[in-house]
């Protein structure tokens, strides 16, 4: 598909063709007051060595990650190899437009029934879908879906451990839900959810854990399941550092109901923020109410096999305010570079990176056992909570010094006032390691 | 296109069959062949009061989705759960077997509103129009 604007010509031809004497015209149905009158004030184009000149100095205002950021927290550095974006930035795949039209759109298709099958396979779960924005607005989804599942509960309950920020964005859209109560239940001493009681799931939909959780922790998704279940309603898990599930007990396997997650790890770079990648995932029997796109395989005519959009009844261009979404598109390019990313490493890959990640986390915070200690007991994954003496203090010492020394837990739990949630992932060396510790402990 | 005679219809194309104070529900030939190949039905729970006009279920095909509503208000004393595995029944027998829901009326005095064969067929010529 050619994106290149008409020609005088060209618009004077199809002003002929359907009669019309100018483009203005075409509009003179607007009231005069609501048609704009004032030319855009853009200023004058410049030239590329000047365009260059500009983004340098916008980009110079931003600290780039250099390995001493030791940052998680939602977002998670990580090496992405250039084979992933050399391959996600081929035209083909770059201009293509949505894939309504299967017949002109089968790479599209197959690259996305191949995310969707990467992800129902690291999730552990029956179906996945083509993704969503991010892993917040998937959290979201996942809860409106179980409400739809489960009508007749008035509450979804929460952990105090899910991604507060994630929290906030499912909160957003149930406002819209109205008369559905939001029950936050708190994390234990050991950094994982208490359970809530039967009474109050028997009166929620779901309940919505991340993990791991915003300490890094990593919670007991069985025993989270069976409660959810023994209350009639669904197990929710958040993952917002998708690497963790290529090494811990699968979703599906825990007995979640719907697994969402954030799928940056997976070969996208932390770009500012985004975009990001929702990864959403379910029972095969919830299928019809599963939000967002999804690609089936199929055979043509001719018996070949072929790709396309399917389960369109869900979407609201047919069933309009009763459908599963309003969602109509996917990131269909973060999920080809996710796709790209996992096909390169490969299952092993996946595992052994993930393993890196959990030996490099746990090296790193043994070596901070001298400066302070691990404030939670429950294990976890490449992200822990250090409880250090004067942590804001240190922490902007060393940030003083060029090192992120992770992330000052107070502004989000002001209980966790001397806390520090530390990531340290495959592009976090010994030496890098050293520099921390130094820069915390003032030696630097 | 069939339209039994001893059959009630209504004006969103659904038919009423009585017996014993219990009605049997379902699309017509006409709604099938409109909505084209069917894949899934969307029934009610045995046991729920449905009030005439309200929905009773959805009829998805793989063009459209479509409400079914209640003809006369009764209580859902079976559905036909042989559509779930087999929706495509309702294209093939729309009177037979592609039956959908079988309730006991509350207002027998309602069926009075509801079309016969041959105001039906009247109805569906100037629908088609």
């Amino acid at each position: 598909m050619r994106f290149t604007p008409h020609t005088a010509a060209e618009v004077q031809a199809m002003l002929g063709a359907i009669g019309a004497p100018s483009v203005a015209a075409l509009f003179a149905h607007v009231p005069a007051a609501l048609r704009a009158t004032a030319a855009l004030r853009l200023p004058a184009g410049i030239d590329e060595c000047g365009v260059r000149e500009e983004l340098a100095a916008l980009a110079g205002a931003n600290r780039s990650g250099d390995g001493l950021v030791f940052l998680g927290a939602g977002a998670y550095p990580h090496f992405v190899p250039a084979a992933v974006e050399q391959l996600a930035g081929r035209a083909e795949f770059a201009t293509a437009y949505t894939p309504y039209q299967p017949e002109v759109s089968q790479g599209t298709l197959q690259a996305t029934f191949e995310f969707q099958s990467a992800i129902a396979a690291l999730t552990g779960m029956e179906v996945a879908n083509a993704s969503m924005y991010d892993g917040a607005s998937a959290a979201a989804e996942a809860v409106l879906m179980a409400q739809r599942l489960r009508p007749d509960r008035t509450a979804v309950v929460l952990s105090r451990a899910l991604h507060p920020q994630y929290r906030q964005v499912i909160a957003t859209y149930l406002e819209g839900v109205g008369d559905v109560e939001i029950v936050t239940v708190a994390y234990g001493e050991g950094g994982t959810t208490a359970l809530p009681s039967t009474a109050v799931l028997e009166r929620a939909s779901c309940l919505v854990l991340g993990s791991p959780n915003v300490f890094g922790a990593i919670e007991d998704l069985a025993a989270a399941a069976a409660a959810a279940h023994a209350g009639g309603g669904l197990l929710v898990n958040v993952t917002t550092e998708a690497l963790a599930l290529a090494l811990l007990r699968t979703p599906g396997a825990c007995g979640v109901d719907i697994a969402v997650a954030e799928g940056q790890s997976l070969g996208l770079p932390l770009s500012y923020g985004g975009p990001g990648l929702g990864l959403f995932a379910s029972r095969q029997s919830f299928l019809r109410s599963l939000p967002g796109r999804l690609v089936g395989e199929t055979v043509d005519a001719s018996g070949r096999r072929g790709f396309v959009l399917t389960l369109a009844t869900r979407e609201q261009h047919i069933r309009r305010e009763r459908a599963t979404s309003n969602i109509c598109t996917n990131h269909g390019l973060c999920a080809l570079q996710a796709t790209i990313y996992m096909a390169l490493l490969g299952r092993r890959g996946l595992g052994v990176l993930a393993e890196r990640n959990l030996r490099g986390a746990h090296a790193l915070a043994e070596r901070l056992a001298g400066l302070g200690r691990l404030r939670f007991a429950a294990p976890y994954f490449n992200e822990f909570v250090l409880q250090v003496p004067d942590a804001r203090r240190r922490w902007e010492a060393a940030l003083g010094r060029g090192v992120v020394a992770g992330l000052p837990l107070a502004d989000w739990y002001p209980e966790l006032e001397d806390c520090l949630l530390v990531c340290a992932t495959e592009v976090h060396d010994t030496a890098a390691h050293d520099r921390l510790v130094a820069a915390l402990g003032g030696t630097a | 296109m069939q339209v039994p005679e001893d059959l009630r219809y209504s004006e969103d194309h659904e038919w009423v069959k009585v017996a014993d104070g219990v009605a049997t529900i379902g699309i017509t030939d006409y709604a099938q062949e409109e909505l084209g190949d069917i894949v899934f039905v969307e029934l009610p729970q045995v046991g729920a009061t449905l009030a005439q006009g309200a929905t009773l279920g959805v009829v998805e095909s793989v063009k459209a989705v479509s409400d079914v509503y209640v003809p006369v208000t009764g209580t859902v004393v079976e559905v036909n759960r042989h559509l779930a595995d087999h929706p495509e029944t309702i294209n093939e027998s729309p009177y037979g077997d592609g039956w959908m829901v079988r309730l006991s009326m509350t207002t027998p005095s309602e069926l009075a509103r509801l079309m016969t064969a041959e105001q039906y067929q009247a109805f569906i010529a100037t629908e088609r129009d």
